[in-house]
Formats: C-alpha cells, sequence, structure tokens
C-alpha cells in the first residue's frame, strides 16, 4: 500500500476539472426541476386567469345569474354549483367531523400500539380507494339502500348521497391530521392530568383535544378543502346540475362536478365558445377557495407545531 | 365504639371500591365505545363497498372470465370488456412514474441537499405545498390548455388529446406527492451519514449518489407508491384531458399516442352512469380489475421497500 | 492581549514527548494563521495561530464550546458544508492555503482524513464501508488488499476477517470507531482528524484506541480532541489548551509538548484547567 505523500512532492489541490464540472450540472439539473415545480403553478395560474377573462369578456354579467347551471344554453348561474358544492360539503363534514375526530382520539389516547399498526393501514386504504369507486358505491348502495329507504322521494341521483360519500373519503385525512395533532400534546401534560385523578375521558376531551385544538382546526379546514375539490363522487353520484335547488335528495352538481360534466358531454365543448371557456371560471373560483382554505389550514398546523 | 368502627369500615370499603375501580365509570365506558364505533364505521364502509363490488361483479367474472379482461369497449354490456382500459392506465402509470419521479426526486434532492434556506428555496416549498391542495380537475384545466395544446402542435395530425397528454397531467398531479415524500425520506437520513462521506473526500453527489439516496430509499418508494396509486385511479383531470368517454374501437400503441386513449377509472365513470343494468355489473367488475391493480402496485413497492431496507 | 499568547507556534518548541526523543525542526504539515471563524454572525474561534508537525499526535482541549471541533473542522473544509460560515486567516497544508479560490474542498477532505465523536460507519457492509473511499477517490488498486491492510492498521482485522459481508452497524461501539479509522485510513490521507473519538466508549476500547493512534502515528500526523485530561497526557506529543473569551469566542491560552504543559504550565488558566479547577 502506498504510503503517506512524502511532503515534498508538490502537492494539487485543484481536483479534477471533470469533476467539478460533473457537481455543477447536478446541482443545475437538480435546480430547474425545483423552478419547474414554480412553473407548473404559473401555467396554471395563467390558463386559468387568462381563459376566465375571455369568458367574462364574452357574456354579459347577467347570464351568471339564471334559473340554473345551463353552460350549453348560456346561463351560467353560478349560485347553482356554489349552492350544490355548500350542500355536498356540509354533509361531507358532518359524517367526517365526528368519524375522523373520534377515530383520531382512539388512535391517539385508547388504542394499543397493535391496534394501531392494524387500523392505521385501514384508513389508509381507504384514503387510496379512487374516489370514483366511491362513487359508484354512493350511487349503487348509499342511495337505494340508505337514501331511498329514508326519504322516499330522494331522486336516483341525488346530492345526499354525493355528500356522505365525499364524508367517506374525507374520514382518513382528518383522523390523521387530528391524530398528529393530539399525539403531540407532551405526555407531561397528560400525566399532570391523571396526577390530579382525572379519568381518560376528562383527560382527553378536557386536557389533550383543547391543547390540540389547532391541529383539529386545520384537520377540519383541510378536510373542508379536499371536500370541495373532490369530483367524481359528485359527478357520478349526484347526476349534473339544473335548476337551482337547496334540496339535497334533488340530483344537483357542484363546482367540480360541473366541469367534468361539461367535458365530459357527448358533444365535448370545446374551442372558444362561452361554454368551454367557462370551464375555467369555475376552475378559478375553485382554485381560490381552496388554495385560501390550505394556507389557513396550514397556518393552524404551523401554530400547532409551534406550541410544542 | 361501634359506631367508629363501622364508619372506618365503611371508609375502607369505599376506599378500595374507588381504588379499585369497581365503581362504574358509564360515561368513559360510553365514549369508549362511541370512539370505538366511530373507527369500526370506516371498515364496515370497506367491506361493505368491497363486497358490494364482488358480488355485481361476480356475475360477469362467472360468465365471461378472460374475455372481460381482454374484450374492447363495446355498447353491448355483453361483450364490453377492459382491455383499453388495463393498456391505458399501464402506460398512463408509465408516464407518470417516467415523469414524476426524476421531476420529483430532483426537486426534493436540491430542496434538501443543495438549497439553503434562501427565499427561492421557502417560496419553492411553499409553492409544491399549495399544488398539492389544488383539486385534480384543476390540474385537468392544465392538462386541457398546456399539454393537450402542446401534444397537438407536436403532432398536427391528432387534435392533441393523446395519452402523453394526459400522463403528463396526471404527473403534474402526483409531482408534489413525489417531492414532499421523498423530501422526508431525505430529511431522515442522519446527517453523521452525510458527514461521514464528505470525511472520507466525496463529492456531494457521490455522497448524495451512493449514500443519501440508498439510506432514502424505503421511505422515497413508498411516496412513489402513493403517488402512483392516486395516479391510477384519477378520472377527473384526464376527463378535461381528453381521454375518450364512451367506446371506440382499436388498440393499437399507435392510437394511443395518436388520439384515442381511456383508463380504468374513466370506464367506470362511463359505464356507471350508463341506464342500462348490465353495465352496472361491468363498472363494478373494472373496479374489481382497478383495485387489483392498485393492490399489486402496492404489493410490489412494499417488496422493493422491503428489500432495499434488507440491504441497509 | 490574547493574540500574544497565542503567537508561539508549537514548531519553535522542541517536540520533547517520550516517543519522538530526538530533537529536530520538521517542516509543519498544517499551519493556522491567525485564524478567526464564523457562524453567522457568532464567531466562535478567533485568532489562533498554531502549527501543527507530521508524525506527532496533538491534543486540542479546552471547556465545553470554547471551538475545539469547529477548529478541527475548518482544517479539512468540513464546515464549508454548514451556510452561513466565514474563515478569516489563513490554513495552509504543506504551505499551500487551503483556502485559495482554485483549492476543491473534496481533495481536501481526501488528504486530510476525519473520525468523529459518534462512530458514523455507513449502512453498509464492513467491506463496503472501507471501500467506498478508495472508491470515490479512484483507487485502482487491489482492493481486498486495501480493506484487510486498513482493517489491520486500525486493529480490527481479526475481530471482523470473517464477517466482512456483515453491516458495520452491527459491531459494538469500540469497533464501529476502529471502523471509521480504518475507513480514514482506507483513503490514504497524511493527516487524521479525529474529534472526540473515545467519548462514547468503554475504557478498555479507549486504550485500545489510544494504542492505535501511537502506531498510527509512524504514518499519520494526527489532531484530536479530547476532554479527557489523562488522555491528553497519555496519547499526545503536543498539546492545544483553548479557551473561551467574554464574547464566547475560543482562542489558543496556550501550547506546546504536552509533557511541559501538563507540568509546568505557563498560564494559570491552563494550570486550572489541566487539573480540573474548572471546564
Ligand atoms: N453549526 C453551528 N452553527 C452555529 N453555531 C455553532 C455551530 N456549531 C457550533 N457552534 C457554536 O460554536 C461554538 C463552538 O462550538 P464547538 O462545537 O466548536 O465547541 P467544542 O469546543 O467542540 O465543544 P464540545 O467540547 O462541547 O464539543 C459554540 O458556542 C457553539 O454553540
Ligand atoms: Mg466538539
Amino acid at each position: 500500500m502506498a504510503q503517506a505523500l512524502p511532503a515534498s512532492s508538490v502537492i494539487s489541490l485543484h481536483g479534477s476539472a471533470a469533476r467539478r464540472r460533473r457537481e455543477r450540472l447536478v446541482r443545475t439539473v437538480m435546480l430547474s426541476a425545483a423552478a419547474a415545480t414554480i412553473v407548473i403553478s404559473a401555467f396554471i395560474i395563467e390558463t386559468v386567469l387568462s381563459q376566465t377573462l375571455s369568458f367574462l369578456g364574452q357574456i354579459n354579467l347577467g347570464q351568471l345569474v339564471g334559473i340554473g347551471w345551463f353552460p350549453r344554453r348560456g346561463i351560467f348561474d353560478i349560485a347553482t354549483i356554489l349552492i350544490g358544492t355548500i350542500i355536498v360539503t356540509v354533509i361531507a363534514m358532518i359524517i367526517a367531523t365526528p368519524v375522523g375526530l373520534a377515530s383520531a382520539i382512539y388512535l391517539s389516547e385508547y388504542a394499543s400500539p397493535r391496534v394501531r399498526r392494524i387500523v392505521k393501514p385501514i384508513l389508509e386504504v381507504l384514503a387510496g380507494i379512487p374516489s370514483v369507486v366511491v362513487g359508484f358505491f354512493a350511487l349503487t348502495v348509499l342511495t337505494p339502500a340508505l337514501i331511498k329507504p329514508l326519504f322516499n322521494d330522494a331522486n336516483a341521483f341525488n346530492l345526499a348521497a354525493a355528500g356522505i360519500g365525499v364524508g367517506i373519503l374525507s374520514v382518513p385525512l382528518v383522523a390523521s391530521v387530528a391524530e398528529d395533532a393530539m399525539r403531540a400534546v407532551p405526555r407531561s401534560l397528560r400525566e399532570a392530568s391523571y396526577g390530579l385523578g382525572a379519568r381518560k375521558i376528562t383527560t382527553s376531551l378536557q386536557v389533550v383535544f383543547p391543547a390540540a385544538v389547532s391541529g383539529i382546526v386545520a384537520a377540519l379546514i383541510l378536510a373542508t378543502s379536499r371536500a370541495i375539490g373532490e369530483t367524481m363522487v359528485v359527478a357520478v353520484a349526484a347526476g349534473a346540475p339544473q335548476a337551482r335547488t337547496l334540496n339535497p335528495l334533488d340530483p344537483g352538481g357542484t363546482m367540480t362536478s360541473a366541469m367534468v360534466l361539461l367535458a365530459s358531454g357527448s358533444d365535448q365543448v370545446t374551442g372558444n365558445s362561452a361554454a368551454f371557456q367557462s370551464l375555467f371560471f369555475v376552475g378559478l373560483l375553485l382554485f381560490a377557495i381552496t388554495l385560501a382554505l390550505n394556507v389557513l389550514g396550514d397556518a393552524f398546523v404551523r401554530r400547532a407545531r409551534q406550541r410544542y | 365504639m361501634s359506631t367508629i368502627a363501622s364508619s372506618a369500615g365503611a371508609t375502607q370499603a369505599s376506599v378500595r371500591a374507588a381504588l379499585t375501580g369497581k365503581h362504574r365509570d358509564t360515561a368513559g365506558t360510553v365514549f369508549q365505545v362511541a370512539l370505538l364505533a366511530s373507527l369500526l364505521f370506516s371498515l364496515a364502509v370497506l367491506l361493505v363497498l368491497v363486497v358490494d363490488v364482488l358480488s355485481k361483479a361476480t356475475p360477469v367474472f362467472a360468465e365471461r372470465g378472460v374475455a372481460f379482461l381482454t374484450s374492447p369497449l363495446s355498447s353491448n354490456p355483453a361483450k364490453a370488456g377492459v382491455v383499453q382500459g388495463i393498456v391505458g392506465t399501464a402506460v398512463l402509470a408509465l408516464i407518470v412514474a417516467v415523469v414524476a419521479i426524476p421531476i420529483g426526486l430532483a426537486t426534493a434532492i436540491y430542496l434538501e441537499e443543495y438549497a439553503g434556506d434562501t427565499r427561492f428555496t421557502r417560496f419553492v416549498q411553499v409553492n409544491i405545498r399549495n399544488l398539492a391542495g389544488v383539486p385534480s380537475v384543476v390540474y385537468g384545466l392544465l392538462g386541457l390548455s398546456v399539454f393537450v395544446a402542446l401534444a397537438n402542435s407536436l403532432d398536427g395530425a391528432g387534435n392533441g388529446r393523446n395519452i402523453l397528454a394526459g400522463g403528463a397531467t396526471l404527473a403534474v398531479l402526483v409531482l408534489p406527492i413525489v417531492v414532499i415524500t421523498s423530501i422526508e425520506a431525505l430529511r431522515a437520513v442522519p446527517n453523521s451519514i452525510r458527514e461521514a462521506g464528505y470525511g472520507v473526500g466525496a463529492s456531494q453527489w457521490e455522497v448524495i449518489r451512493k449514500l443519501i439516496l440508498p439510506s432514502a430509499m424505503p421511505g422515497i418508494l413508498t411516496g412513489v407508491v402513493l403517488a402512483l396509486s392516486r395516479a391510477l385511479g384519477e378520472t377527473a383531470p384526464l376527463v378535461l384531458a381528453g381521454a375518450v368517454l364512451g367506446s371506440f374501437s382499436g388498440l393499437s400503441l399507435e392510437s394511443l399516442f395518436s388520439g384515442s386513449y381511456t383508463a380504468l377509472p374513466m370506464i367506470v365513470y362511463d359505464w356507471s352512469r350508463k341506464p342500462q343494468e348490465a353495465f352496472r355489473e361491468d363498472a363494478a367488475a373494472a373496479i374489481v380489475v382497478l383495485l387489483a391493480i392498485t393492490l399489486f402496485a402496492n404489493g410490489i413497492a412494499i417488496l422493493l421497500r422491503n428489500r432495499s431496507e434488507k440491504a441497509w | 492581549m490574547m493574540a500574544a499568547l497565542s503567537g508561539d507556534p508549537l514548531t519553535t518548541a522542541e517536540p520533547l514527548s517520550p516517543a519522538n526523543p530526538k530533537p529536530a525542526k520538521p517542516e509543519p504539515i498544517i499551519e493556522l494563521e491567525n485564524l478567526s471563524f464564523h457562524y453567522g454572525k457568532f464567531r466562535a474561534v478567533k485568532d489562533v495561530t498554531v502549527s501543527f508537525v507530521p508524525n506527532q499526535i496533538t491534543a486540542l482541549i479546552g471547556p465545553s464550546g470554547c471551538g475545539k471541533s469547529t477548529l478541527l473542522r475548518t482544517i479539512n473544509r468540513m464546515n464549508d458544508l454548514i451556510p452561513g460560515t466565514k474563515v478569516e486567516g489563513r490554513v495552509s497544508y504543506h504551505g499551500q492555503d487551503l483556502y485559495a479560490k482554485d483549492v476543491d474542498p473534496v481533495e481536501v477532505r481526501r488528504r486530510i482524513g476525519m473520525v468523529f465523536q459518534k462512530a458514523n460507519p455507513f449502512p453498509k457492509s464492513i467491506y463496503e464501508n472501507i471501500a467506498f473511499g478508495p472508491k470515490v477517490t479512484g483507487f485502482k488498486g487491489d482492493m481486498d488488499e486495501l480493506v484487510e491492510t486498513s482493517l489491520r492498521r486500525a486493529a480490527l482485522w481479526d475481530d471482523v476477517k470473517d464477517k466482512l459481508g456483515q453491516s458495520g452497524l452491527a459491531l459494538s461501539g469500540g469497533q464501529q470507531q476502529r471502523l471509521c479509522i480504518a475507513r480514514a485510513i482506507a483513503t490514504n490521507p497524511d493527516v487524521i482528524l479525529m474529534d472526540e473519538p473515545c467519548s462514547a466508549l468503554d475504557p478498555r476500547s479507549t486504550l485500545q484506541i489510544e494504542e492505535l493512534m501511537q502506531e498510527l502515528r509512524k504514518n499519520y500526523t494526527i489532531l484530536i480532541v479530547t476532554h479527557n485530561m489523562q488522555q491528553a497526557g497519555r496519547a499526545s506529543d503536543n498539546t492545544v489548551f483553548l479557551n473561551m473569551a467574554e464574547d464566547r469566542a475560543g482562542y489558543v491560552v496556550e501550547q506546546g509538548p504536552t509533557i511541559g504543559l501538563f507540568t509546568n504550565p505557563k498560564n494559570q488558566l491552563t494550570e486550572d484547567y489541566v487539573s480540573g479547577r474548572f471546564g
């Protein structure tokens, strides 16, 4: 084996130029990838904004109010699909909030490590079910087996079943974000509570839950955003938006399902028609609403992290 | 005396009862049962969903067997099959993997390993978090107006609504998942490994490629699988980016790239909207195929993950 | 005022260690001149002037937080990896400025190896742990032989020769640290920096490492940071004592042959420190 370099020989510390070039190249490639993610956002915003502007220039604003959502007839009553979105989201959160939070409390406070190991993957599988499959489930199981028996005037396509389906899909998100928040509550707080003789239920509900409230709020906000953005459950199970309705048992649509239905009609709207461009108008609204909710939810997540 | 003794006895008994927890904590029990019930709700839904789909799909598989998998779409529910969907989904997954994995991983490596805490990197990170929350249907708009247009300008023959445009759309959609999970995986690699690598004279790229990436591989693979299974199940962006809804003929690779393609979830969507009851059963059968492919992909990933974990 | 204390490079004093009795005036292999180091706005080390002689062991001692690790890591440019740091003054190696523009830090680290406080084997096999450095530095010879020689020099060969394929993480703490030393040797550096290599080890493994260092000094120059005064006394030829100034910046209080510094310190602070009265 060669010995240590003799001190007398001239030592070059320049390194190989080829290696330096390679290092620089790799770094540039990585940097370009990171920059590409910004380009993607820029494209989304540019596309949606420019087409929306051209949509608004093409119609007269009176067309945004009408008896319902009939884009092919030039009636873009935005209230119709906003109401549909609200109905579906509210129903979804009515399901996802209690079920998701209760699951989170159970997983964080009650479950043994073994139970957690079994249950968490179940929630992950549930989260991974394609939404079109849940739509099928809502249409072929929830409506005939649950909605119809309860309300026999319900339509075969209705917003209520879609809302429940979206709620089912949102449970894992609520559960996992809320559980993270509760597990982040330091042990010492629980021990302080037990030290005062509190029971588990008291500790869970009156110590851990309030301490984790930022994270729980975040969970609900993020799930709401997800529910608003959920598309295929509604597109399959709720039929299509038509005349403005407040009745969850009617067929209807959300912003997202309206977009998909518009793009999937047999006459596939294209080109520069107002109907086509209304896609982008609705997309912009949806983008703005979900972005605002996500930013808000993120702020709560960060606040929850900072606490401890 | 006797009263004192008896009251002492009573105290003793009540203390013992209290300490042994004999008295009932009804609220606590009810609460716990309610919590458990909520968890079981998810399990029950999953169970009902799977059983229902399987029972609806059984007649299709029983009557037609493999033919369902190998026949093309058709307006006749007794003949319709999902071969185009299987091919389309497989090709889409391939495109997503080829596009999203390198870009996502490179972004994560840049943010975690190269970039300091600059304003640019913080901006990129916030941007990625926000992209992760953009509804998938909005990505469809991006696909429609950017990728379809791009594909159209590249290949004037078709209308640009080809599988490349669809695949690119899905790749962009799952990119944030790849980035976020890869960042987590890279962050979990202890700094001492980096220092050890630099300490023996490895360059940054050598440290990343030979030390950090192998250590982070299980986490990265998990993210990739998450991303792929998400892409496999997406429908809305494909509808907007121009996958064919409804039947079409032809299944050459050429047709995939020049225009008509579909994917399993598109088929599920189409068939579940059809009025004929027979199509509902076909849809259930298509769901079985879709779920089986997703499970299969997950299985492969878990296998890969365990492999790479064992190899240190 | 403190700079005056540190203005006395080691080489001006004759090495008096028993292991190296013949008086000589070898060329220093590493020289620090007026070295200051900043983490962002915080100056962790100021105005250090020291030189290190080949084939000797120099101990860096001083209270916790005085900048020993920082100083050590400037010598192989490990601190380049921490964003926002700044080096002032000169670090030279065989007379070449290590922070000159055209110097590649990777090249520096190939010649100035490092062993860390906590043993940090790669999550790879024992063989791969040793072979990694030579592979990236373009070693073309017989790898098996190199692995064996390195392990032998680190006094680890007999322990592991039958399980070269096993994970480096499966070894005991002392063995892991020797593996890290073997790994550092394998790239054939001429200086080895050791940052508290024994702090996580039991007395027996510590002694083994110390014996190993005596072996290694025949071929390498060793700089070792230690909190263990006995270790510094036993195992080193020269000692540099650092302390923290009011502003928490580290400076050199006294330096010189270990025996002299321990038995007859010139500075009261040194005496207090080596006798365990502070630190
Ligand atoms: N990465 C860093 N960023 C900012 N400050 C640092 C960093 N590393 C060390 N410091 C600071 O520099 C000073 C010197 O630290 P250093 O680790 O060199 O001390 P040390 O003498 O090795 O201490 P110890 O004996 O405890 O290992 C300390 O005040 C420390 O807080
Ligand atoms: Mg230190």
